[in-house]
Order: C-alpha cells, then structure tokens, then sequence
C-alpha cells in the first residue's frame, strides 16, 4: 500500500460531504406535492435530532447520571421555549456541577 | 440580503458556535494524531464541517485507511445530511435562484439545519449564511485549537462543553413537538427507539451514524404514513 497523502484525504472527505448536501438540493426542484414524500420531510428534522440526542448525550458525560439530569432538565426548559442558548447553558453547568460533586 | 435576516442569523449562530468551538476542540485532538497540522484542521473543518464524518475520516487517516475507505465513511456517516438538504429544499421561496440553493444546501450541517428549518415560513438565504459563518469559524477555529493545545482543557470542563450541542437540539425538538402532538409522539418514538437500539443485539454494533439514518428513515417514514400533514401545514410551519 503506498503511503497515503493527509492532503488528498482531506480533499476527498471535503468534497464527498458537500455533494451529499449538494445533489439532493439540485434534483428537487420545487416543492414536492406527493403527500407521503411531504409529510416525511416534515417529521425528519425532529426524529433525526431526536436520535441523535438519546443515548449520545448521557454518554458523553463523566456520568451517567448528570447527562439523565441535563437531559430532563433541558427538555423542561426547552418546553417552556427558553431558547437555544440558555437550553445549552442550562445543560452545561447541571453536567460540570454534577460531574464535579461525584468524582 | 435583508439587514434584519443577517442579524437574525447571526444571533442565533452564536451559541450554535459556542458549541461548535467545544465539539471541535476535541475534534482537534484526534486530528493531532492522524498528523494533521493547525492550518490543515482549520482548512479541513471549514469545508467539511461535519461532526461524526470529521471523526471518521480523521481516525481512518491515522488508521492509514484506502482512499476508497475515506469517501465510504464520509457517504454513510453524512447520509442524513441527504435528509436534511431534501427537507431544507422545501423551506427555501420557489423562485429563488439556484446559486443560492447550492450555497445554503453547503451550509447544513445538524445545527444549521435545525435552525433553518424551525423558521416561520420560508428561509431566507441571508439567514441561513450568516449562522453558517459565524458557526464554522468557530468550528474551524476550535479543530485547530484542539490540534495546537489538546489536552490542556480539564477533562470535566470537556466534558460539559460536550453537551452544548445536545441541549441546542433539544431546544430545536421541543417548542414543535409541544405545538404539534404528532410531532412529540415522533420524539419520543425516537428517544425510545434509539435508546433501545445503544443496547440490541446487533443493532448496537452498526456505528451511530448508521443508526440514525436507518431509525430516522424509518421513524418519519412510519409518522408521515400514519398522520400525514396538511399541504398548507408543512408549507407554513416547522
């Protein structure tokens, strides 16, 4: 195997990632009117962030326990529509606080 | 460009790049060990800007992966992005010329995305830029950081920052699903099932990204078979 160039690696990812984001933009044109395909798109966004919010979150902690407490925590606040950055606040100092008391 | 648009943006790009700085720092670290050099993880993380697919390229380079292996990795892990861009196409004003299409179809990435398509009506374009921008500086910003002085950051401190990002999604989820009962029955099909699938059999050995793209598809395909919406509602709101 030849020795790889970090360079051309990175090239690759680089454009890989932006076509993926690129070519489904330019093969719908307009707005989709099967009922199905619209719905769908509807609810992606939610389930995705959805998925990727639970387990990750209370993994990437020290603890188990203070990414739970975020986590519950934050939906509260965020049902009461507090808003993206007091959410992450929020979030952020229940983890160090707790973090920081159990170990 | 509306003035007010750019604002707007940017405003709500701040804490988006306060997370992006956080995630990115311990982007940096792993670069650092796939050799990459301050202004290559600058460079790499401005155009790329994507979290998992970063990672995986990153560790495959350190790994002396094919170049084969590198595009594979990027396809599956940034799959969703296909998603979000396809989504994102609907809330942009028919009209709108295709140079823009493309631009802000270059901008998503999972925060970006979210805050595009949680706007009332359509997405400005100038909206859509301007959160990008500020975000990936910062994201940018933050790999070489992390590459330059990895390590250095208490690990509990890392640790908090980390979950900036989730409680931005969760600020994301929540509003909609409170107004929309159909949406709230997704999210919590969503929590359950993908907590479900961290520990199945199998299923918990595929890698994350491959996860969410399955469970995704699957979860929205069965909520918009269930309870499709209103042309006029997915036209207005989300």
């Amino acid at each position: 195997m030849e020795k790889h160039s970090i360079i051309i690696c990175i090239l690759l990812a680089i454009i890989t990632t932006n076509l993926i984001r690129v070519v489904p933009m330019l093969l719908i044109k307009g707005q989709i009117s099967n009922r199905f395909l619209r719905s769908f798109l509807y609810y992606v966004p939610y389930v995705t962030l959805a998925v990727m919010t639970f387990p990750s979150m209370i993994q990437t902690t020290l603890t188990p326990l203070s990414g739970i407490i975020a986590l519950v925590i934050g939906i509260i606040a965020a049902w009461r529509r507090l808003g993206l950055f007091p959410v992450a606040a929020i979030c952020c100092a229940i983890v160090y606080l707790i973090d920081t008391l159990i170990i | 460009m509306q003035r007010t648009d750019i604002i707007q943006g940017f405003r709500i790009g701040i804490p988006i790049a306060l997370g992006y700085f956080a995630v990115a720092f311990s982007l940096g670290i792993i670069a650092k060990q796939a050799g990459l050099t301050a202004a290559i993880g600058f460079v790499s993380s401005f155009f790329t800007r994507a979290s998992a697919g970063e990672y995986g390229v990153y560790t495959l380079v350190a790994a002396q992966a094919t170049y084969v292996e590198i595009v594979a990795m990027c396809l599956v892990v940034n799959l969703r992005y296909m998603l979000m861009s396809a989504a994102l196409s609907q809330k942009i004003a028919p009209g709108t010329s295709w140079i823009h299409r493309v631009l802000m179809a270059c901008c998503v990435t999972d925060e970006i995305f979210g805050v595009s398509i949680s706007r009332l009506g359509y997405c400005p374009p100038a909206y859509t830029y301007s959160a990008a921008l500020i975000s990936t500086l910062f994201w940018a910003a933050g790999c070489a950081a992390g590459i330059v002085a990895g390590g250095m950051l208490p690990v509990n401190i890392v640790a908090a920052l980390s979950v900036a990002l989730y409680g931005m999604f969760i600020a994301i989820i929540m509003p909609p699903a409170r107004d929309d009962r159909h949406v709230l029955y997704a999210v919590i099909a969503s929590f359950v099932l993908s907590g479900a699938c961290s520990i199945a059999p199998v299923v918990s050995s595929w890698s994350s990204g491959t996860r969410t793209i399955v469970l995704t598809v699957l979860i929205s395909a069965v909520a918009a078979w269930l309870k499709p919406v209103n042309i006029e509602e997915a036209h207005g709101e989300a």
